[in-house]
């Protein structure tokens, strides 16, 4: 195990760049997850710390060694690909065994090793298939287990779970998160799926169109982020953002589209009349007499709770309740911010406003 | 309503029982049977025939102009004496098994260099297939003239960088002859097998590589244990057809050598050739073309038995 760390890290193929100076500090036995959009940089950056991709500028270093001109197999970490990436004419037992085979280690311990990694992951009667007669899920634990037979400084995950069905990816999530409570090794995790990274990381890392837009820890990115990309990104249902201008008339408020008026609890000094997007996630609306007159367009109950989509000021927003709402089309009704939860985006520039 | 419904019924069509000819139309397989018979008569008059027609002949004392009888193992007994036939056995087998093996070691080199990233690839892939598709007699002419026993440019250069005196004669003494053809054999041959190769190549998923630089594989290391077992099938099919091929062959012998000098480059395609057409002895050439029958079957044996689908390609089973 050991800490990483990237430090300014750029790329560029060609004459274009698709990592404008990246930097991540990761700790020793963190659970790091990369997320973004496709083609912001992520798993860009994950195979330049692997050793496939060279770094144009910066270091990256894996303990106290900068490993930029060190080759992959040196480096001493493990990835995971999002196809698996297994040997098709090697046995289960074989693709485990492969990087102790070719490190040159006994027969027994190679078969030690593999038998080791096969308990933790139930592989063990598995170990004389072939990956072609294993279903995706097992497959995908194969591929973890090559990854912890080699005992690796730092595992590597490459949108793992992507190319399993939803049922599956939930227990695969939750298995990869016990193995790394249980294993303790470093782990950068890229995935473009928030709620993934919601549920493992012990830090999330943001990234935007080759930039990191922001880190912490999932909590802290879902309840202060620190402008509008990651607003957006993180959660689900997704942050609805209406435009407008912040007012201090006696008490601060909020002009949405249409004069709507939407409540704040203070304003950021100098913003009286100031333009900008308000936001509020769908789970901190509440029915009020005092709240904003809003149309409803689409209920969407899913049992636990009930997903309504309404017109507010003219756009459409969506607000998520616990309780079981029976709205009809064409309904009014008042929906009222939680002025403590709600944020404030500079209108410009998408940064966070309120503290 | 009731009207209508005290009306008296209209006779019904009758319904006649089904004749055997209406069971056959809805049968499938007898309108299976009729959509095969076309690829069927193909398969027959253009495969099967011939092959049947030649076996016959070999049994059989015909000559051009002039109907066989039935002769019984009279040509294979006069074969199995006849040292030429030998020879001729013995060549082929020296220019199938030496073409073959130099044919797939640099087809798999070309394969490996084209599969690299490299400027021109393209163009360069193109150019590897330009000896497959000129026109065997048009490379083996060009092959005849380049070592002709005068004007040879390998000959010419050679004296000009001081190296020789006199002319090789290259298709005039029997082992430059065998050496000749055989380079001509390769030369033709190789495309095949590296373009086919080079397709297999293609098959093979980029993450493999990558997930065996981070296993610690070397350069040789990922060839040895990831690229030589994914491309074992695809090999045994490239080198199947090549050793047919070349096992076969008759045009690049026929331009360049005739099967000369002494017939030290006579094939058994050839010399069936000249026995059968040029000698007119028809049923002595079917029985020397006959004669290459048992080879070919060894040769699809191997590839069969021995190279047959591995048990990690075969499909997804949970037994």
């Amino acid at each position: 195990m050991s800490s990483v760390q990237i430090r300014d890290v750029r790329k560029s193929f060609g004459n274009f760049e698709v990592l404008h100076g990246v930097s991540i500090p990761i700790e020793d036995g963190e659970f790091v997850v990369l997320v973004g959009p496709s083609g912001c940089g992520k798993s860009t950056l994950l195979r330049m710390l692997a050793g496939l991709e060279n770094i144009t500028s910066g270091t990256i270093s894996i303990g106290d060694r900068v490993v930029n001109n060190v080759q992959p197999k040196e480096r001493d970490i493990a990835m995971v690909f999002q196809n698996y990436a297994l040997y098709p004419h090697m046995t289960v037992a074989d693709n485990m065994g492969f990087s102790l085979k070719l490190r040159g280690a006994k027969a027994e311990e190679i078969s030690t090793g593999v038998k080791r990694a096969a308990e933790i992951l139930a592989l063990t009667p598995l170990l004389e298939r072939y990956p072609r007669q294993l279903s995706g899920g097992q497959r995908q634990r194969v591929a973890m287990g090559r990854a912890i037979v080699r005992d690796p400084q730092v595992f590597l995950f490459d949108e793992p779970l992507s190319n399993l069905d939803a049922k599956l990816r939930v227990a695969m999530r939750t298995e990869i998160k016990e193995l790394h409570q249980r294993l303790k090794t470093t782990t950068v995790y890229v995935t473009h799926d928030q709620i993934e990274a919601m549920t493992m990381a012990d830090k999330i890392v943001v990234m935007h169109d080759g930039i990191v837009e922001q880190m912490g820890s999932p909590l802290e990115l879902y309840d202060t982020p620190a402008n509008q990309f990651v607003a957006g990104f993180i959660g689900s249902p997704a942050m609805n953002f209406l435009k407008g201008n912040v007012k201090v008339n006696g008490a601060a408020y909020f002009e949405g589209p249409n004069g709507v008026k939407l409540p704040l609890k203070s304003a950021p000094a100098n913003s009286d009349g100031k333009p900008a997007v308000y936001g509020v996630r769908p789970e901190h609306f509440t029915i009020a007499d005092d709240g904003a007159e809003a149309e409803i367009v689409v209920v969407e109950p899913t049992g636990s709770e009930t997903q309504v989509f309404a017109k507010l000021g003219g756009e459409q927003v969506v607000a998520v309740f616990r309780e079981r709402h029976l709205f009809n089309p064409g309904d009014k009704v008042r929906l009222k911010p939680d002025p403590g939860l709600v944020h404030l985006f500079d209108d410009a520039t998408g940064k966070r406003l309120n503290s | 309503m009731a009207d209508i419904a005290l009306a008296p019924r209209r006779a019904k069509t009758e319904i006649r029982e089904a004749t055997a000819w209406d069971k056959l139309r809805h049968n499938k397989n007898w309108l299976g049977f009729w959509f095969m018979v076309p690829a069927m008569a193909f398969l027959i008059f253009f495969l099967a025939y011939p092959l049947g027609l030649g076996i016959w002949l070999s049994f059989t004392d015909a000559r051009i102009g002039r109907v066989g009888h039935y002769i019984g193992t009279e040509n294979y007994e006069w074969l199995w004496d006849d040292s030429i036939f030998w020879l001729s056995v013995f060549n082929t087998l020296l220019y199938t098994s030496i073409a073959s093996a130099i044919k797939f070691a640099v087809g798999l080199y070309l394969a490996l260099l084209l599969n690299e990233r490299m400027p021109f690839k393209a163009l360069l892939r193109a150019a590897v297939l330009i000896p497959f598709i000129v026109p065997t007699v048009l490379s083996a002419l060009a092959f005849w003239w380049i070592f002709d026993s005068q004007f040879s440019i390998i000959s010419w250069s050679l004296k000009h960088l001081g190296l020789i005196t006199q002319n090789i004669n290259f298709l005039g003494d029997s082992t430059w002859a065998r050496i000749c053809v055989i380079f001509a054999n390769i030369w033709r041959g190789v495309p095949f097998v590296a373009i086919t190769l080079l397709a297999g190549l293609q098959t093979v998923q980029p993450s493999l590589y990558e997930a065996a630089t981070l296993d610690g594989a070397s350069r040789w290391q990922m060839f040895r244990f990831i690229t030589y077992p994914l491309l074992t099938p695809i090999i045994a099919v490239v080198m199947t057809f090549s050793v047919l091929f070349t096992f076969t062959d008759f045009q690049l012998i026929w331009a360049m050598t005739r099967g000369g000098p002494v017939n030290a480059t006579h094939l058994m395609a050839t010399l069936s050739y000249q026995r059968a057409i040029i000698a007119g002895q028809l049923g002595e050439g079917a029985a020397i073309s006959s004669a290459m029958i048992p080879f070919l079957l060894a040769a699809i044996m191997v590839s069969w038995f021995g190279l047959q689908r591995r048990k990690w390609q075969q499909g997804e089973s949970n037994d």
